[in-house]
């Protein structure tokens, strides 16, 4: 047991016995260590005006992503690199990426600069960093750092130009000795910081996580934290006691299986985004659409799920696919198919004491297809007003094994029990055979209207997007189909 | 070009000026270091403020609050109400009703009721939420029809034109009308509202502010505390962003930093959180747009009635002249013979409605734009020809406010994008492409923009600056203007630079304070650099005049035989430092500093009989924009963007096309993906980016090309150059035409019934009425 957190500072480590169980990186960098480089534009993990590079030792080398600070928990960070603006270059001795900004005009107000240095600070140390990187890794960079003066077009000009070169920075050469330090500080100790009313803990096994667990059975378990953060910033909850997954050996692997991928329950949606696309562009096009890299980076497939939150964006590809969840409570596992887990608004099938230990996600059989489609007022990170998925299992263009899931049409992520019995037997060449089918759904939800999109778009929504699936299936390139998250391009 | 009355500047070779030069913070910026209020070193027991509202009234009125919980919160010093405002509880820029902090009634949801003063922010954020609230809550008033059937308004209707509009509309040859939405804004500044007060001695406060107005914060602050002007110094250095939204709307947070430092005799901080920013600061007035068009068959227009309803909000706050702008831009780059604007300001029970860029012009120019789209559709012509032949030209040159437009460059501007972006060419192919797929389609818009440059409101256009040369030859510059990151404080740099013939570097940029230049008009109309440009050069005019003066003298030299440039004062056939001649002066005891003065000649405007010269010059841009629509989803992509913008004589061509860029991409978000929804209790349902879409990187095409057209003034601004804040915003407008354009094309001669924000839901909405309508 260990009742300190330490993370490394300007090469150096820090040790800290006081840490808040839901003290925010972005504040001990500011009000702590007064360091006001970062800054902070929502407070909810949006704008990325607070990004930082957080550095990691994974595979022999430092990996450097980008988090947002404000809704990073300090504690979860352990064993961590924290690098700020400040700490990459000073004015008349620039980092490349800083050069480039100036040199292109990357500024103009200032204020979401720091964020959008960092940003590009870890993709310029991005693995395979030997080839520049295209307009779509840049936009996915950026996509969680806002901007509101420059239009962003010198933005990635200079990310061009800052990263058409491999790395060569001081981090670069320090990378041994920072990855001497990471390896000296992970330890198996179990963290707990604080006492038994409050906490910060991070176990270090799934054994003490079960443990400490049905000890505390009121505790809040954190995995990315980039939903719990806003509890914390925005609705002000009281989490006294916070158990942070992150540590907890054996929940952060993705295994191939052969005929379905286990994602553990802290795979981050950026290491799922690879085994999903192999699954199926779509499925990998869905989960990269979800929140921006700095959420990817933290965010979890299994907190998504487990905290049913419903602007979840993963469920309804994962119940089309049937993807099947692993809970645990102490020692003691139990399956269930990931609908069932949806009870209702807010509500989940979890135990008290209970955790999400891991996700199984079906691959697709030679007679499966699978289409999948977010609806939102902007491509990259937002919520879908109207999410879509479909698993369609074909014999000689007949459907004989409909499963289609929809997020934004009720309380929960659910699936179109009634469209689906009419899509068996149809064919997607004829549409006559279908029509009935996409009528259906009205008999299957009835949606609400909110501030993302009205009752009826939504209705009318789902039914083009079902449509939209069969076109496809039945041959249409969606060249022609599509204007954005094209198969062919992905494919091919 | 005609021939313009050039200046020996436009002959002499410039050094500083015209310069690509990068923004004087840049450095500062990507590494951290520029220092926002909320970076500052806060003095010991700085005390933080969260502002408390009751979150189930958004009209109505509140009997009683009960603090006790708040007061017995962890760390709270102070809670303050409107009993303790020692002066006039009013932070109106205008005709007043803006409490600062609400008395009994309640006008909006988010107006503040209490401020809580804590020692921690954290502690002031949370002890904010334990107010007890007892009282009614009425049935708010939401929409701007609304608030049209209630009769309700914050300013009268106002309205001008010329002729006889209903003979006009009746002869003509063709007639339609129309109404579309015309959506808010919300400013979104990634740094969200700021102010600290730090009390001095004898009732002394001052104020840091993120504010474009630091002398309406000063004077402001001064009449809710009760004290003289004199008592009451506000200065920023830099805003993370501001747009409008910190012109009036930053006063109210200064005035309550301002107050609980009086209360608590200690400094005082508030920042607000983005989702108070959100729901208790003014947007975009949103519109209902009316319009009636009478003509031609060759799609030329002979009458034109429009008629505005605008949501203000709750009070009139700027509302008179963010009105009047959508009407003096109702025409954007066309001549209307016959025509009558007409404009009613409605108060409804939301926040505020403000400044945004543009300040009301965007949504008259979108509407001009509809009504070109509109015809183009009914006749069968290229939108772009129906513009074309609705251009100001010669004999057809009379706004509807009887301004003469004596500097059109849009024949010549558009032209040349029509060249450079293929225009043609690239219509042919996207009617091909439409023929072609049943799903997606495509549009494309060539769209112009004409912006009338000046204050309406005639005594803005005045600006002070105050210049010091120190014995070492470096420049202290410093004017009324405020840097929000626009690059004002670079431009000005620039001209003193070059007035004195030395280095960029060697003039040292500081913050505005209105202890240095009083009186200073609000950095906004896009104005900034053309007013504190000038009254810098006349500063450094004057230094430099008696320094001539005293070489003359010293030297013998006939005084146009001296001259300022590459850190040399030339003195005749010879040249001696700068520094060395400045350290002459100052032994010689000629006077190194000066104060410059500048009001902005040729402009009247009398708003009761509607004439007048309100604008100074007009600037002017194109766009051409090109998407793609989903027809079964309606999302929505932009593919390609090439804009053309005038600048006159570019002060700084890096900073010119950084604003139009920015604009235009602000202006893409504005009628795309940033929908302000309110409910019908009144309460903002977007208060957070999580639900308020403005653009992100991918948003931006590839294909994006941004030119500065080769024109000049033809008024004497600062070095020829244009003002160029706003008008590229209305760039945007080409996106809003180009999604009409690709929707049009489902049904030839049946107009789309689009609304702004063009979201992937009003584009199904247009795409579902048209597939309807008879055809």
């Amino acid at each position: 047991m260990r009742d300190t957190v330490r993370i490394i500072r300007r090469g150096r480590i820090v040790e800290l016995d006081r840490v808040g169980p839901t003290e925010t990186l972005l504040d001990y960098l500011r009000l702590r260590e007064g360091a006001v480089g970062t800054k902070e534009g929502c407070n909810e993990g949006d704008c990325g005006a607070c990004t930082v590079a957080v550095g990691s030792y994974e595979d022999g080398r430092v990996v450097y992503r980008p988090v947002n600070a404000c809704i990073q928990f300090l504690g979860a960070l352990d064993g961590k690199e924290i690098v700020t603006v400040e700490d990459i270059g000073a004015p008349g001795a620039l980092h490349p990426v800083q050069a480039a900004m100036v040199k292109h005009h990357g500024s103009q107000c200032g204020f979401c600069t720091p964020g959008i240095v960092m940003s590009l600070f870890a993709l310029y140390h991005r693995d395979g960093r030997a080839e520049p990187p295209t307009r779509r890794e840049i936009d996915d960079c950026l996509a969680g750092n806002l901007c509101r003066c420059t239009g962003y077009r010198p933005i990635v000009d200079a990310a061009r130009e800052a990263l058409a070169e491999p790395a060569a920075d001081a981090f670069v050469t320090a990378e041994s000795t920072t990855a001497g330090l990471m390896q000296f500080l992970s330890d198996r100790r179990d963290i707990f910081v604080g006492d038994d009313e409050a906490f910060f803990a991070a176990p270090r096994s799934v054994e003490s996580l079960g443990k400490l667990y049905a000890r505390h059975p009121d505790a809040t378990l954190v995995a990315g934290g980039t939903d719990v953060g806003l509890w914390v910033t925005k609705q002000f909850r009281p989490l006294g006691k916070v158990i942070h997954l992150g540590r907890v050996g054996g929940l952060d692997h993705v295994e191939d299986v052969g005929d379905a991928v286990i994602l553990g329950a802290t795979v981050s949606f950026e290491a799922a985004v690879p085994h999903m696309a192999a699954i199926d562009p779509d499925l990998g096009e869905i989960f990269r659409r979800i929140g921006s890299t700095q959420v990817r980076a933290s965010g979890t497939v299994g907190g998504n799920v487990a905290n049913g939150s419903p602007i979840g964006d993963s469920p309804p590809a994962l119940i089309a696919l049937g993807a099947t969840l692993e809970l645990m409570r102490g020692l003691e596992g139990r399956a269930l198919p990931i609908e069932d887990f949806f009870v209702d608004y807010g509500k989940q099938d979890r135990e008290p004491g209970e955790f999400v230990a891991g996700i199984l996600v079906p691959k697709l059989r030679d007679d499966q297809v699978f289409r999948a489609y977010k609806i939102s007022k902007r491509f990259d990170q937002d919520i879908s007003a109207v999410m879509a998925a479909v698993r369609l299992t074909l014999d000689g263009g007949v459907i004989t094994e409909a499963r289609v899931a929809y997020g934004g049409m009720a309380a929960t992520p659910k699936r179109a029990r009634t469209v689906e019995a009419r899509l068996v037997g149809a064919e997607p060449a004829k549409a006559q055979t279908w029509s009935a089918a996409i009528e259906a759904i009205a008999e299957d939800f009835t949606p609400l209207s909110d501030m993302r999109a009205s009752a009826h778009y939504r209705l009318e929504t789902a039914r083009a997007l079902l449509a939209k699936a069969l076109v496809e299936v039945a041959g249409a390139p969606t060249t022609r189909t599509r204007v954005t998250g094209r198969r062919e391009a992905e494919v091919a | 070009m005609s021939a313009v009355e050039t200046r020996p500047e436009d002959e002499r070779p410039l050094s500083v000026v015209r310069q690509p030069l990068p923004h004087d913070s840049a450095e500062l910026h990507v590494t951290g270091r520029a220092v926002y209020i909320d970076d500052m070193r806060e003095p010991a027991g700085t005390l933080h403020l969260a502002p408390g509202w009751c979150p189930n009234i958004a009209k109505g009125v509140i009997r009683d609050v009960d603090l006790t919980r708040v007061r017995a919160a962890p760390g709270v010093v102070a809670v303050i109400t409107a009993k303790d405002v020692p002066g006039v509880n009013d932070c109106s820029p205008s005709i007043g009703g803006d409490p600062v902090l609400a008395d009994g009634e309640i006008e909006f949801w988010g107006q503040v009721v209490f401020c809580v003063v804590a020692e921690t922010r954290d502690q002031a954020r949370r002890a904010a939420r334990l107010a007890l609230y007892e009282g009614e809550a009425g049935t708010p008033i939401v929409t701007a029809e609304a608030a049209k059937a209630a009769g309700t308004t914050v300013l009268p209707e106002y309205r001008f034109g010329r002729g006889e509009l209903g003979r006009a509309y009746g002869n003509a040859q063709r007639r339609t009308e129309g109404r579309f939405v015309i959506g808010g804004q919300e400013h979104f500044y990634l740094e969200s509202q700021i102010a600290m007060a730090i009390p001095g001695e004898a009732g002394d406060v001052h104020v840091w502010s993120s504010t474009q107005h630091p002398t309406e914060v000063q004077h402001i602050v001064a009449k809710v505390l009760g004290i003289p002007d004199a008592a009451v110094t506000a200065e920023v250095r830099r805003m993370g962003g501001g747009f409008g939204g910190k012109e009036s709307q930053a006063t109210q947070w200064a005035c309550l930093a301002a107050l609980a430092a009086k209360v608590t005799g200690r400094p005082c901080k508030i920042r607000l959180d983005r989702d108070d920013d959100f729901v208790m600061t003014g947007k975009r007035h949103d519109m209902v747009a009316d319009f009636r068009v009478g003509f031609d068959g060759e799609g030329r227009l002979l009458s034109a009635d429009m008629h505005f309803l605008s949501r203000c909000g709750y009070s009139a706050d700027l509302s008179l002249g963010v009105n009047d702008r959508t009407m003096f831009h109702a025409d954007n780059a066309y001549y209307y013979p016959t025509v009558q604007i007409r404009s009613e300001r409605l108060k409804t029970n939301t926040v505020s409605n403000t400044a945004f860029r543009g300040f009301g012009g965007p949504q008259g120019v979108l509407a001009a734009e509809r009504m070109m789209d509109t015809i183009a559709v009914l006749t069968g012509f290229d939108p772009l020809e129906v513009r074309k032949r609705n251009f100001y030209g010669p004999g057809r040159d009379v706004t509807p406010y009887g301004m003469k437009v004596e500097d059109n460059v849009l024949a010549e501007l558009v032209g040349e994008l029509e060249k450079s972006s293929d225009y043609l060419r690239r219509r042919q192919e996207i009617r091909a492409f439409n023929g072609r797929n049943r799903i997606l389609k495509r549009g494309i818009a060539l769209t112009p923009v004409k912006f009338g440059i000046s204050f309406t409101l005639i005594h803005l256009n005045q600006a002070g600056a105050l210049v010091h040369v120190y014995t070492d030859g470096s420049v202290h510059l410093n004017h009324g203007g405020t840097e929000m990151g626009q690059g004002l404080f670079t431009k000005v740099a620039q001209v003193v630079a070059e007035e004195f013939g030395i280095g960029f570097d060697r003039v040292r940029i500081t913050a505005t304070t209105t202890a240095k230049v009083p009186n200073s008009s609000p950095t906004a109309a896009s104005s900034g650099t053309d007013l504190n440009g000038m009254a810098a050069q006349i500063a450094c005019r004057e230094i430099k005049g008696r320094m001539i003066d005293f070489v003359a003298q010293e030297y013998g030299t006939p005084p146009e035989q001296i001259d300022f440039r590459d850190g040399q004062v030339i003195i005749g056939n010879g040249s001696v430092p700068f520094a060395e001649i400045v350290k002459k002066c100052y032994t010689a005891r000629v006077q190194l500093s000066s104060a410059g003065y500048y009001s902005t000649p040729k402009i009247t405007w009398n708003r009761d009989k509607a004439e007048g010269r309100p604008f100074y010059y007009f600037a002017y841009g194109a766009a051409c924009s090109e998407v793609v629509v989903d027809t079964m989803t309606g999302e929505m992509k932009v593919e390609r963007v090439d804009l053309l913008h005038d600048c006159g004589r570019s002060l700084n061509p890096a900073l010119d096309i950084g604003q139009i860029e920015g604009g235009f991409v602000q202006g893409m978000g504005w009628l795309t993906t940033e929908e302000l929804v309110f409910d019908d209790k009144g309460r903002l349902r977007t208060h957070a980016p999580s639900t308020y879409k403005i653009p992100c990187c991918s948003d931006v095409p590839d294909a994006f090309t941004t030119k500065l057209f080769d024109g000049v003034n033809r008024e004497e601004s600062i070095y020829r150059s244009k003002a160029v804040g706003e008008p590229p915003l209305m760039l945007a407008c080409s996106v809003f035409s180009a999604i009409f354009d690709a929707i049009a094309s489902l049904k030839p001669g049946v107009v789309p019934p689009l609304d702004a924000p063009a979201t992937p839901e009003a584009i199904m909405r247009a795409v579902t009425a048209m597939r309807r309508a008879e055809g």
